[in-house]
């Protein structure tokens, strides 16, 4: 049985706070969504019941508990809101300092009982909870993209972690039907480790001449039966991102493979950031996203 | 597309039963080299595709070495059906050009493979064509977190079913395929490349030393 009732998510109104927020509203849990901005809670707010509104409609949920889920739901921009929940969740930009100055925040505000989670890719857990005086109640809760459809969590403590609070964010993981994994506090877990230097192999790949992207693509679908080609997916995830990644690995595990390729900074530079630029190792026409 | 089939036993591309091997006929305009039968060069068949292992077209193909200061390249041209070691082989074939492959020949060979029913990938003679040399530094770190206690075994190969929709892991993938497989292609890789991603993980290196006690 999860000791967790109510669970506040920072960043609630971003890509995966607002994906976890659903989490853990439809698992039954009280969710307080807090961010920095009201209109932009609102904005997802709306996006969360057209969510469960197709959700409705394609017979998973009855309408009785979408109004439940909803009702558990709740928005603020006040931090004071969370000062009540036995867990909360981060997930605001991808930024050290950002992530400590709010855990300090937080550590005046919660009661003792709270546990503080992460949702970093990049960042070590350890050091998000040097920020603050409860280092024995910090976690690692890192969910997938898109959080409200991957079961995926992995489960990180830092060095200064209890053993209660990792049990206790395991068990809770497990009541919101999804599955947690067990990995050590270490640059992008399980799933980045591998995945980003393999997409950075991807574009030595296309930098050496070895084939074209599509080729390379196709090999990796068809000879592997991944869904989607390392290119395909870069572009999905974005150029410019990529670069961030790299950016955060490479100077803690001195791994070449880790580094951004010379190739993905001249992309960036010619503008090509992926499909939210219209190009980047595939072109998608006119479908550029610039300006608006 | 007529082909003739060369053989100097059992091929990692088309296994004995292999419909590919009966639908063969004599004297046809592209020749398929398998199981590395002794090349002849012929200038008179629109293609002839040697299949390759770990090793480079370059080793096959011309005189002395076969390669000609990147001017090399005629209408022979290297294949290799991917193949996850002692796994089944998958539908792909890495089709291997050099610079200045024929494109009859290219062409030629990608309608005879897709005819077949095979995807094919165009590369270049590089070393681990496309696949290997893409997913085998993966599975060294993999290997090599597994070492290091980054995760077990299980919670590794979940993450990347669960979190990337992969159909397998990268451990059960490679123990599966063979580790001595593994040693095999990481070690033609390293050799070329010289980066560590390349060198064979601990894991693979004892099973190669088992394998040759
Ligand atoms: N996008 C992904 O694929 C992905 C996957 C897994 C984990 N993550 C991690 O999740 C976190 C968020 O990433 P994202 O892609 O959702 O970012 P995002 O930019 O979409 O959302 C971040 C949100 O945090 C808010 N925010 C910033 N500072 C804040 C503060 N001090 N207090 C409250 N809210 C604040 C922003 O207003 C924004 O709404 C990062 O740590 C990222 O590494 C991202």
């Amino acid at each position: 049985m999860s000791k967790i009732k109510k669970v506040g998510v920072c960043g609630a109104a971003g890509t995966m706070g607002a994906g976890i927020a659903i989490v853990a509203a439809r698992a039954g849990f009280e969710t307080v969504a807090y961010d920095l901005s009201a209109d932009a809670l609102e904005k997802a707010a709306t996006q969360t019941a057209g969510f469960f509104d197709k959700s409705v409609a394609r017979g998973k949920m009855s309408e009785v508990d979408r109004d439940a889920v909803l009702g558990r739901l709740t928005s603020t921009t006040d931090l004071e809101d969370l000062g009540d929940c036995d867990l909360v969740i981060e997930a605001v930009f991808e930024d050290l300092a950002t992530k400590q100055g709010l855990l300090k925040q937080l550590d005046g505000i919660c009661g003792e009982r709270t546990i503080f989670a992460s949702n970093t890719s990049t960042l070590s857990i350890t050091e998000i909870a040097s920020g603050c005086e409860r280092q024995d109640r910090v976690v690692g809760l890192h969910f997938c993209l898109p959080a409200q459809l991957m079961k995926l969590i992995e489960v990180s403590p830092g060095i200064n972690t209890s053993k209660e609070t990792f049990h206790t964010a395991w068990v809770w993981t497990e009541a919101t039907g999804q599955i947690p994994v067990e990995t050590q506090d270490k640059p992008g877990f399980i799933l980045n480790a591998l995945l980003v230097p393999f997409n950075n192999d991807a574009i030595r790949a296309v930098e050496a001449g070895v084939a074209e992207p599509g080729d390379i693509d196709k090999a990796i679908k068809s000879g592997l039966g991944y869904k989607m080609g390392p290119l395909e997916l870069i572009d999905l995830i974005g150029l410019d991102t990529q670069i961030r990644l790299g950016e955060a690995f490479y100077p803690i595990t001195l791994d070449p493979r880790a580094a951004a390729p010379a190739l993905l900074r001249r992309m960036v530079a010619a503008g090509d950031l992926g499909r939210k630029s219209g190009r980047g190792f595939f072109d998608y026409g006119n479908k550029a996203m610039f300006g608006g | 597309m007529t082909y003739t089939i060369v053989s100097n036993g059992d091929s990692g591309s088309f296994p004995t039963g292999d419909a590919f091997l009966s639908d063969a006929s004599q004297d046809a305009e592209v020749v398929i080299y398998l199981a590395g039968a002794p090349l002849h060069a012929d200038d008179g068949k629109t293609a002839i595709l040697v299949e390759l292992g770990t090793e480079c077209l370059g080793v096959h193909t011309g005189e002395g070495g076969g390669e000609n200061a990147g001017e090399e390249g005629s209408n022979i041209l290297g294949f290799n059906r991917y193949r996850n070691g002692s796994d089944a082989p998958s539908n792909l074939i890495e089709l291997v050009r050099q610079p200045r492959s024929s494109q009859t020949a290219i062409d030629a060979a990608k309608v005879l493979f897709e005819t077949a029913g095979f995807e094919v990938a165009l590369c270049s003679d590089q070393t681990g064509r496309i696949i290997d040399r893409l997913v085998r530094p993966k599975y060294n770190a993999a290997l090599r977190f597994l070492d290091e206690g980054l995760a077990s075994a299980k919670d590794m190969d979940l993450t990347c079913r669960m979190g990337l929709g992969y159909p397998d892991g990268p451990i059960e993938r490679v123990c599966r395929g063979g580790l001595g497989h593994h040693y095999d292609v990481t070690q033609a890789l390293f050799e070329t490349n010289g980066t560590p991603g390349y060198a064979p993980a601990r894991r693979a290196v004892v099973a190669k030393q088992r394998k040759t006690r």
